[in-house]
């Protein structure tokens, strides 16, 4: 297929499409809806394809179609397409995921009531989603990266009269906000600068040697490099939107949202945005790497942040009970890891590993939404239990999930795309911590699964849903059986034997150190992972009469601990004393401000208007008034006089009329007129 | 005396009758005829005028006295439909009472 940056258009238009036939169908046009929703999810999937074909011809070539937007002014504002080897994957991958995850959800939802208000906003975020990977414009991103957003906003609060569902919307709303304020103010300095926003321009996009030359050889505030200040603003709102500490606490409240929805939005594709984001703009966040003297490098911070949020994330994955709690929290986790790659100088494992967490992940949440669907929108670990025996698919997959998740070695992606984030970390000459907290997130990520997957799926159902759980139809098992194939399989398009996608994303072999110069490092993650493994499997296997009000046993082994991690370490309380009462205050404080100040100028105000206003009454009420009475009695009085000549006596006319002829005739006879 | 004189004479004695007709007689119809009377007063001074005075286009007078005699047939069928629905709403056709627009 010939296919080219001009045309990528069309990969966004689709959906985009499908989400207005969606939102011009009324509520019973379910198949129509759904129908144009999958069916535009394959039709991008095919096109991506293309693409893919089209980028893998010349992987070093950054294809571009430019064009004027608007103007304004002397100003025009220019956006435009971009199509490389990282768009073209990205877009791959979100679209084959969605179109399954799509699929799923024709089961999932089958039962409610606003099923294709649903599809039409899927479809929007799938748009907004490829959209921002297409863009070749940071503002045009932004729009999408918003648009996102928005869409993640409405399918969080999709049951809305769940009072925690609004609640966790607002909150993903307002956190990811917090982030987006520092991208956006990033992308006004940019533009400040260079005046365009464009990435690649012929030489003058941002992205480009020139633009990059002159970014890193400006000092601002503080001894920062521009590059490194723009490049950490715009970093903000990958935090953000990434789910990277400290602003991760509104992802795992996101869970609150339809399963599908957690699925694709919150862990598959637009969590990974802000990976996405930093490997597209990562000449940027290089541009200060020669630099010596500056106080800190764009990517040190990038890998401190990912490396926190992977240590936070796995351990608190570890004491929570709600499945998709767990998940989420090893989303977070996960992402840290991308970020940590991102960090220590490799943005070619980040996204390999972006692309494998994407299947493996997905596949996880749509297990989860198979197991909450089968036994009634149970989600509590303690509340199942024996599960396997009667979801052989789902359990079957899951497992596979599970394990390409934790790493189990040579057949499971998860296990690759790992490896190559911890030896680009142990390459990383400036500090060997971003290695040690991925070795340790290894043994927590290996122990936590094993804990969900042996409360699920093994022993005997501690509660009746789970006792009468049943396998779900095939256009839900159908799904997670195609990716579990994909998340065996595809690690081999980067195992270190033949680095396919490593070569093909960045056009060039990158020179991050291969896993067979430091086998010792691959043999001790493997030997982490089966601690963890075993571990979990000591605690959680073996455990005989559990019902659904046991204590953990990590919980008895640790109280204080375990109570400290399942309560999220206390973020969101922290951000509650803080932060939130911060805001109390200064509400209280404008509240006051507003009252009395601004209160007491504006009731001056209406003083001084009723002051007039009854100035007016009396000038209306004594002068003007009786003016118009006395004028008006005139009228009347003359009109009184004036209509005995109208009395409609048609001989009173006649009259007239022959005086005046007499008068007439007088006046020309005594020659009055000549 | 002049022919023109004659005519003029004989048109305001033409006149005087109409007037004092539509004046004095309280019958809806004979004032209508009264007026009638004084139009065509004015018609016997158009076609004096041009015929006497040495009019140049020669056509212009009778042209004139033509519309008048249309505008006086036209005025004079809705002067008779009037006279027919006083007729009908008083039984009468005595002016005097004619007084009111409605009811």
């Amino acid at each position: 297929m010939n296919f080219s940056a001009t045309h990528l258009w069309m990969i966004p238009a689709l959906p985009l499409l499908a989400a207005a036939i969606g939102s011009l169908t009324p509520r019973g046009g379910r198949k129509l809806a759904a129908g144009a929703a999958i069916a535009a999810m394959i039709g991008a999937f095919v096109l991506s394809c293309g693409a893919l074909v089209t980028a893998l011809a010349h992987p070093a070539v950054h294809g571009y179609a430019n064009f004027a937007w608007f103007t304004l002014g002397n100003e025009v504002v220019r956006v435009g397409w971009l199509l490389d080897p990282l768009t073209a994957f990205m877009a791959v991958m979100v679209t084959f995921v969605g179109a399954l995850i799509f699929i799923f959800s024709l089961g999932y939802m089958k039962e409610d009531r606003n099923f294709t208000r649903f599809f039409c906003f899927l479809s929007l975020f799938a748009a907004a989603m490829l959209g921002l990977l297409v863009a070749n414009s940071l503002l045009l991103l932004f729009v999408c990266w918003e648009l996102v957003g928005l869409a993640s906003y409405l399918l969080i609060g999709f049951w809305f009269h769940k009072p925690a569902a609004a609640a966790a919307a607002k909150k993903a709303f307002l956190t990811t906000r917090i982030g987006d304020l520092g991208l956006l103010l990033g992308l006004l300095w940019l533009y400040h600068v260079r005046g365009t926003l464009l990435c690649y321009d012929g030489g003058a996009g941002v992205l480009e040697q020139g633009s990059l030359t002159a970014l890193a050889g400006t000092t601002v505030a503080g001894g920062f490099a521009l590059s490194t200040a723009i490049g950490l603003l715009i970093f903000c709102g990958a935090i953000g939107k990434s789910g990277q500490f400290p602003l991760h606490v509104w992802l795992p409240d996101a869970m609150e949202g339809p399963t599908p929805v957690s699925a694709l939005i919150h862990a598959a594709t637009m969590v990974a945005a802000g990976v996405f984001l930093v490997a597209r703009v990562y000449p940027l966040m290089l541009a200060d790497q020669a630099l010596a003297n500056v106080p800190v490098h764009a990517l040190t911070v990038v890998a401190g942040i990912g490396a926190i949020t992977a240590l936070l994330g796995a351990a608190i994955a570890v004491a929570q009970n709600d499945i998709k709690r767990v998940l989420a929290f090893s989303t977070v986790s996960q992402l840290g890891y991308m970020m940590l790659a991102l960090g220590v100088g490799s943005w070619v494992a980040a996204i390999f590993h972006l692309l494998m967490h994407a299947f493996f992940k997905a596949l996880l949440f749509l297990g989860a939404g198979s197991v909450i669907h089968a036994a009634h929108h149970e989600q509590d670990v303690r509340r199942l239990g024996g599960l396997g025996r009667r979801m052989k698919a789902t359990f079957a997959t899951f497992a596979v999930g599970t394990m390409a998740l934790a790493g189990v070695p040579f057949l499971f992606s998860g296990f690759w795309s790992k490896e190559a984030v911890l030896h680009a970390a142990h390459a990383w000459p400036v500090s060997s911590l971003p290695l040690l907290v991925g070795l340790a997130a290894v043994v927590l990520t290996a122990f936590y699964m094993t804990r969900l997957i042996t409360g699920i799926f093994l022993g005997a159902p501690r509660t009746d849903a789970a006792g009468e759980a049943h396998e779900n139809s095939a256009v839900m098992t159908g799904p997670l059986l195609i990716l579990a194939a994909c998340a065996i399989g595809l690690g081999f398009l980067g195992t270190p034997a033949w680095p396919w996608l490593q070569s093909n994303l960045g056009g060039v072999v990158v020179p991050s150190e291969s896993i067979w110069e430091a086998p010792g490092l691959m043999l001790l993650s493997i030997g982490l992972v089966v601690v963890g493994l075993g571990t979990g499997w000591a605690v959680y296997g073996r455990r005989r009469n559990v019902n659904a009000s046991s204590v953990d046993p990590l919980a008895q082994a640790a109280p204080g601990l375990f109570a400290v991690l399942a309560a999220r370490l206390g973020f969101d309380e922290f951000y509650v004393a803080t932060f939130g009462r911060a805001n109390t205050w200064v509400a209280a404080l404008a509240d006051g401000f507003d009252r009395h100040v601004w209160g007491g100028l504006v009731s001056l105000l209406a003083r001084f208007g009723e002051f007039s206003g009854l100035l007016n009454r009396e000038a209306d009420e004594d002068i003007l008034n009786r003016g118009f009475d006395r004028a008006s009695a005139a009228v009347r009085g003359a009109g009184q006089t004036y209509s005995r000549a109208q009395a409609g006596e048609a001989h009173g006319y006649l009259r007239t009329v022959a005086l005046a002829f007499v008068v007439f005739a007088l006046v020309l006879l005594l020659g009055g007129v000549r | 005396m002049s022919p023109l004189q004659g005519c003029l004479l004989l048109s305001a004695a033409l006149f005087s009758v109409g007037l004092v007709i539509a004046l004095a007689r309280s019958n809806a119809i004979l004032v209508l005829l009264g007026i009638e009377l004084m139009l065509n007063a004015a018609n016997l001074n158009f076609i004096a005028f041009w015929r006497f005075h040495g009019g140049t286009a020669p056509a212009t007078g009778v042209i004139f006295v033509l519309f008048a005699i249309a505008v006086a047939a036209a005025e004079a069928a809705v002067g008779l439909a009037l006279v027919i629905a006083l007729y009908r709403h008083q039984k009468n056709l005595r002016l005097q009472e004619a007084t009111r627009l409605r009811g």
